[in-house]
C-alpha cells in the first residue's frame, strides 16, 4: 500500500475515513489544496490522480492507493512557475488566491482533455474536435468557483494556453 | 463516519459474495458525501471502482457498457458520441469535469436524491430516510422535486441526467447476484416512491450492476439531450428532454422521448411518444404530445412553473429533431 503524491511515496493514513484532502492538507502539510464547501461544490480542493481531475474531498485517501496524486505543490518546477500558474498571473486570473491551487489543477487537465479530444455539453458536434472558444472554456471549467469573479481572467488565461499548443 | 472497513473487490463475483454486509463504492460523488452527513452509514465499503470496465460490442450491433466505468469515459467514447450522442450529451451535462471523472456508470444509477431534507440528518423528516417519519418537502423548500410520478409519501425527483437518455434508449441492466445473472429493462430498475420511498431501485439483496446495455437503434445517432437550469452549468435539472425521432415519408415512424427533472425516476414520456407514432410532425402534434404527458403533473406552489417548462422545452426538442430529419 502506498501513494505517490508529488513523485514522493507515502503510507496511506491508518484510519481509513480519511478524505484524500484531509491526508494531503493534515498529514502530509501540502497545503496547497484547500478546504472549500467539503461536499463537492465548490472545486477548491481539485487535485489530479494518474493526470485527471477529481474532487479531493470526496475521495478517500485508501482510493488513492497504488495512484499517482499531483498537487498544485507539483506543478512547479522548483522556483519556475507551471505554464498555468504563469497565464494565471499574466491574465490577471486570481483576485484572493483561494480558489486559485483548484482551478489551476483543474484547467492543467482541461488543456489534457482538449487535446485528446474530450467534448463537452456545449461542443455542438459532438464526432468533432471542440473549437476553441471561451463558452468551451468556461463549460469546463464550471465546476471551479471563484467568489471575487476572476472568471474572466482564468477563461483568458486558460484559452490563451490552449491556442498556444495548436 | 462511522464506517471501519474499507476493502477493494477483486472481481465481480467478490462483490456479489460481500452481500448485503457490505456497501459497493464507486466513484464515491454522491455516497462519501452521505456519509459525512450521516445519511449512509456502512460499516463496510467495498471498493469496485477499479474493476475492468470498457465498452463492447454486442453480437446484435449494440453497446456493452461495464458498470465501473467512469462517466467520462463513457461521454467521450467515438462510439457514444456517434451513434448514441443523447447520452453522450447527457452525461456531459451532469455534474462537473472532476465529478464525471471520478462517477461510475453503476453508481450513476444508484445515486440517491438531491431533496435538501434528505440529506438533512438532525433537521427534518423524509419517509425516503427514515420511513414513515413524514415529507418536509411538501410545502417546504420544493423548486428542485418531482410533478410526476409523486406519491403522498415522496416527491423527491430523480437527479440522473444519464439514467434519462438510457430510458430514452430502452437500455437493460445487466445484474449478478447470489442467484446468478439476469437483465432488467432500465424502465424497470428505478421504482415510483409510492407507499414505500426508501425502496428505490429493484435491486436484490446481494445483487450488483455488472453493466448496462445499449440496443442497437436507428434513431439514436440523430437524437438529442436537452437541459434546462438554474444556472448555464454544474447545476441539477429543472427540466430535460432526451429524444430521437425517426422519419418515413413525412411521418414520424419512431419516437423515443424521457424527461429529467420532472420525475421521481427518470421518466420515460410513453404517452407523447404513442400519439407521435405514424402522424405528421408539426408544431399542434408536438404541443398535443407535450400536453398529453404532463397532464396528471402534481405541483407544489415553487414548481408550478414545471409542467409548462416541460411542455416547452420538449416541443422545442421535437421541433429541431424534426428538421433535422426532414
Amino acid at each position: 500500500m502506498a501513494i505517490t503524491v508529488n513523485g514522493t511515496k507515502v503510507d496511506p493514513p491508518g484510519d481509513m475515513r480519511v478524505s484524500l484532502l484531509d491526508f494531503l492538507r493534515d498529514d502530509l502539510h501540502l497545503t496547497g489544496t484547500k478546504i472549500g464547501c467539503n461536499q463537492g461544490a465548490c472545486g477548491a480542493c481539485t487535485v489530479l490522480i494518474d493526470g485527471e481531475r477529481v474532487l479531493s474531498c470526496l475521495t478517500l485517501a485508501a482510493q488513492a492507493d497504488g495512484r499517482e496524486v499531483t498537487t498544485i505543490e507539483g506543478l512547479a518546477e522548483g522556483d519556475a512557475l507551471h505554464a498555468v500558474q504563469a497565464a494565471f498571473v499574466d491574465h490577471d486570473g486570481l483576485q484572493c488566491g483561494y480558489c486559485t491551487p483548484g482551478q489551476v489543477c483543474a484547467a492543467t487537465a482541461l488543456l489534457n482533455e482538449l487535446r485528446t479530444g474530450s467534448p463537452s455539453y456545449v461542443t455542438g458536434d459532438l464526432t468533432a474536435a471542440a473549437p476553441l472558444t471561451a463558452e468551451e472554456i468556461r463549460e469546463r471549467l464550471s465546476g471551479n468557483l471563484c467568489r471575487c469573479g476572476a472568471h474572466n481572467g482564468i477563461v483568458s488565461a486558460v484559452l490563451a494556453l490552449a491556442e498556444a499548443r495548436t | 463516519m462511522t464506517v471501519l472497513r474499507y476493502s477493494r473487490a477483486a472481481d465481480l463475483a467478490e462483490a456479489v459474495s460481500a452481500g448485503q454486509e457490505a456497501r459497493l463504492l464507486g466513484g464515491g460523488t454522491n455516497l462519501i458525501d452521505l456519509m459525512r452527513k450521516g445519511v449512509e452509514r456502512p460499516q463496510h465499503l467495498l471498493d469496485v471502482s477499479r474493476l475492468p470496465a470498457g465498452i463492447d460490442e454486442t453480437e446484435d450491433g449494440g453497446l456493452l457498457i461495464g458498470g465501473a466505468l467512469s462517466n467520462a469515459a463513457l461521454a467521450a467514447d467515438p462510439r457514444i458520441r456517434a451513434h448514441y450522442p443523447m447520452l453522450s450529451r447527457a452525461v456531459l451535462a451532469g455534474a462537473s469535469a472532476q465529478i464525471r471523472n471520478m462517477a461510475t456508470v453503476a453508481g450513476n444509477l444508484m445515486q440517491r436524491t438531491r431533496c435538501p431534507y434528505f440529506a438533512d440528518v438532525a433537521g427534518a423528516s423524509c419517509n425516503r430516510r427514515v420511513p414513515g417519519s413524514g415529507c418536509d418537502a411538501q410545502g417546504g423548500v420544493s423548486r428542485y422535486t418531482a410533478v410526476l410520478g409523486t406519491s403522498k409519501s415522496c416527491i423527491a425527483a430523480h437527479p440522473s441526467d444519464m439514467a434519462v437518455a438510457l430510458v430514452a434508449l430502452d437500455a437493460v441492466v445487466c445484474l449478478e447476484g447470489p442467484a446468478g445473472p439476469r437483465r432488467l429493462a432500465i424502465t424497470d430498475f428505478h421504482l415510483l416512491p409510492g407507499d414505500s420511498p426508501e425502496k428505490e431501485t429493484a435491486l436484490a439483496p446481494g445483487e450488483v450492476i455488472s453493466g448496462v446495455v445499449l440496443p442497437p437503434s436507428s434513431l439514436a445517432a440523430r437524437s438529442a439531450y436537452r437541459k434546462v437550469r438554474d444556472r448555464a452549468s454544474y447545476a441539477f435539472a429543472l427540466v430535460s428532454v432526451a429524444a430521437g425521432l425517426r422519419l418515413e415519408a413525412g411521418r414520424i415512424a419512431e419516437a423515443r422521448i424521457a424527461l429529467g427533472g420532472v420525475g421521481t425516476v427518470p421518466w420515460r414520456a410513453a404517452r407523447a411518444e404513442a400519439l407521435l407514432i405514424g402522424a405528421e410532425p408539426t408544431p399542434e402534434l408536438f404541443a398535443r404530445a407535450a400536453d398529453a404527458e404532463l397532464a396528471e403533473a402534481e405541483t407544489q406552489p415553487a414548481t408550478a412553473f414545471k409542467p409548462e417548462l416541460a411542455r416547452r422545452t420538449l416541443r422545442a426538442v421535437l421541433t429541431t429533431l424534426a428538421e433535422d430529419a426532414a
